[in-house]
């Protein structure tokens, strides 16, 4: 497992830098199964959230992030766990490659107290260690992330080098034309503000393509002829680890970087979108046989003899039943009693004392 | 001693600047410029770049930012040159900072201050001359507030800016200039006033007059009209317009059996509907002698022409009359 490993990976395409100067990544046996385990672990999450959704355990809005696992895998390789991370409602697996557990997760889904939210944000509002959301409207993450790496800039200005934290802020490619998306762009160049953005570009924003939405599609090059880009073949880890290892530096010495993260959605939307109108089969078919997170992976550590096949599916079957556990956990958590749907409307007790309109007065609370 | 609403709302920022680093002041010309309406004089000169940042005209960015140095520990008090140009911004000051404390279950708050001037203004037309207080104080999650005075002005700036909670502050470009009477210890480095408490400026027994911001100082020359009258008024300053202060609304009603709401906003869903609202579903019903009123700014855009203006905006006079009818009336 400490035997040293080298992989080609796929050229970066830089604007307005040099980028990463890496055509290859060298890793370990043991880094590469731990990135195995990983995305079989990120897969394995949607996809119980997938079937408990069918079950009519979850409600409202559901967006998967299967097919993009190499984001949270390479992306927390190469950040500090200090660094603050916000992104849009694809959220659950970015949340986990934070810290939080499958069952926080989980619980939040079904709208339970073990939630990490207790119930009351569910997918698309989840928060955590140095987590910010989970934001469900489309393009709003960009500033608010701007703004953590504001906070960031006060304090490193006092910290030592090894000290200083970053934002990365994630939207997708179909937040990429909002107004506020540049908005912020403008300001944390002008100010120096150290985040990096990050273009989750998985093809279609809902169901419109990248090139019916955007003018541009090269989202590296977005960043108002000022902010460095580079383009990264998101479906492997070991390009987004390096994407974001020079990003982090970057970003601290010299402001805002924009990484534009190819990768791609196998799931539609949300749950209620077969993802199949604006799309064929096929060419998801064709993704999944070319370009797969977990498959590229395993392939790799097949080839390299660090495991063999026997012993990955037993991996994989072992992360099945940790997760299928964390949602029987999950559906174990009580449900929310009545007294908690007054709380956390302010943050602190002292505010929220006073009156409370219920659905008529009598049924008002007065704390 | 004297001092203008503008000294009141620029030695409270100065104050809490000093106070906790964590402060910070954004906005639009807040800098550089001394701030649109001077509200930040000295400021930038005294904290630099890095306490009072002069932004760009990008309200939905810049408020974002602020919100999301909001999460992260910070306390920003965003200025917005006038709450009319904060509709770009909404987004964020309702669905970032009202709802995320809730959304994570209590474990984000977001201590950050939205301020700059509120309602009509002279001379500006429909686009610059709009109150908002309705709009935001329906919003669960934030705390609405409505300075009057250089004390209201003073306490209340220096109170939002210390609670942990997102706090929006209406105030008056028309007042910005008015001198007002202070005790000393208004002028305390520490002075607060509570948010959710409203004030009774005078105290009455024939009718309630409920108002805020520039509407208080119309009641207060009003109820010294009507005392001349006779009639005996009491004025509720309510200071904060979320959460509202039923509570002295409530007792007043019950004590003088009439009430009157005055507010330059639009009388549809306005503030003033709230506070009849509040008082005709609760035992203060029974306590009313008379139907109540409304005092509002009248149904329309406002219109440029100083004749319009002036009829488009509730006056003293207008206010005298109502008590006039709801103490002439009894059931």
């Amino acid at each position: 497992l400490a035997q040293e490993l080298t992989f080609p990976i796929t050229p970066f395409k830089c604007h307005l830098t040099d980028g990463p100067q890496v055509e290859e990544m060298t890793t370990t046996g043991a880094e590469l199964l731990e990135f195995f385990k990983l995305a079989v672990h990120y897969r394995r999450l949607e996809l119980v959230a997938e079937s408990a959704y069918k079950q009519q355990l979850i409600r409202g809005f559901c967006h998967l992030h299967i097919g993009q696992e190499a984001i949270p895998i390479g992306m927390e390789a190469a950040i500090s766990k200090a660094d603050s991370v916000i992104t849009a409602y694809r959220c659950h697996t970015l949340l986990k490659a934070r810290g939080a557990s499958d069952v926080e997760i989980l619980a939040e889904l079904l709208g339970r107290e073990a939630g990490c939210s207790r119930g009351k944000g569910g997918s698309m509002h989840m928060y955590g260690p140095e987590f910010y959301g989970g934001n469900g409207i489309v393009g709003a993450q960009i500033p608010i992330g701007a703004g953590l790496a504001l906070a960031h800039k006060h304090a490193n200005a006092k910290a030592a080098d090894d000290a200083k934290r970053i934002a990365v802020a994630l939207c997708g490619d179909g937040a990429v034309p909002q107004g506020q998306v540049h908005e912020a762009f403008n300001m944390a160049a002008l100010w120096k503000l150290p985040v990096i953005f990050c273009v989750e570009d998985n093809q279609f924003g809902m169901g419109t393509s990248v090139s019916r939405s955007n003018a541009n599609t090269e989202f590296y090059t977005i960043g108002h002829g000022v902010i460095p880009g580079v383009q990264v073949d998101a479906m492997d880890p070991l390009a987004v680890k390096a994407a974001f290892q020079w990003a982090r530096q970057a970003t601290i010495d010299n402001g805002p970087t924009i990484l534009q993260l190819k990768t791609y959605r196998y799931r539609g939307h949300s749950m209620s979108d077969p993802g199949t109108s604006y799309r064929t089969r096929d060419e998801v078919k064709e993704v999944q046989k070319s370009r797969d997170v977990i498959e590229g992976i395993r392939a790799r550590v097949i080839d390299a003899g660090i495991a063999d096949a026997a012993e990955l599916k037993a991996i994989e079957k072992d992360i099945r039943k940790t997760v299928e556990a964390a949602l029987e956990e999950a559906k174990a958590s009580s449900e929310l009693p009545a007294s908690e749907l007054i709380t956390d409307i302010y943050v602190d007790k002292e505010s929220q004392k006073g009156f409370v309109r219920g659905v008529s007065l009598d049924k008002s609370w007065v704390l | 001693a004297s001092i203008t609403v503008r000294e009141a709302l620029n030695t409270a920022m100065d104050e809490e600047l000093a106070r906790d680093e964590k402060v910070i002041l954004m906005g639009e010309e807040v800098g550089a410029y001394d701030g649109a309406y001077k509200i930040s004089k000295g400021l930038h000169a005294k904290y630099g770049d890095e306490r009072v940042q002069d932004t760009p005209i990008t309200e939905y960015g810049f408020a974002g930012i602020a919100v999301g140095a909001a999460f992260a520990g910070m306390r920003p008090i965003v200025e917005f040159m006038t709450w009319n140009f904060a509709m770009q911004a909404i987004d964020h000051i309702v669905n970032s900072a009202g709802k995320t404390a809730y959304m994570a279950g209590g474990t984000i708050g977001v201590p950050i201050v939205f301020r700059g001037a509120n309602g009509a203004a002279a001379g500006v037309a429909a686009q610059h001359s709009q109150c908002f207080a309705a709009w935001y104080s329906s919003v669960p999650g934030l705390k609405v507030v409505a300075p009057w005075d250089a004390t209201d002005a003073r306490g209340l700036l220096k109170a939002a800016v210390r609670d942990p909670n997102p706090v929006v502050i209406l105030e008056n470009e028309i007042l910005y200039g008015e001198s007002f009477e202070v005790d000393d210890a208004v002028l305390d480095k520490d002075f607060t006033l509570p948010i959710g408490k409203a004030d009774v400026v005078v105290e009455g027994s024939d009718v309630t007059l409920v108002s805020f911001g520039k509407c208080v100082g119309y009641c207060v020359k009003a109820a010294e009209q009507l005392a001349a009258d006779g009639i005996s008024a009491e004025v509720i300053n309510l200071r904060t317009i979320r959460p509202l202060d039923r509570d002295t609304i409530l007792e007043s009603v019950s004590k003088t059996h009439r009430l009157v709401t005055v507010e330059e906003g639009w009388p549809q869903s306005g503030v003033g509907s709230e506070i009849l609202a509040a008082v005709v579903e609760s035992d203060a019903f029974d306590q009313l002698d008379a139907p109540p009123e409304r005092i509002t700014g009248v149904d329309i855009p406002m219109p440029y022409a100083k004749s319009l203006e002036e009829m488009s905006l509730p006056q003293i006079a207008d206010v005298v009359d109502a008590v006039h009818r709801v103490t002439a009336r009894t059931l």
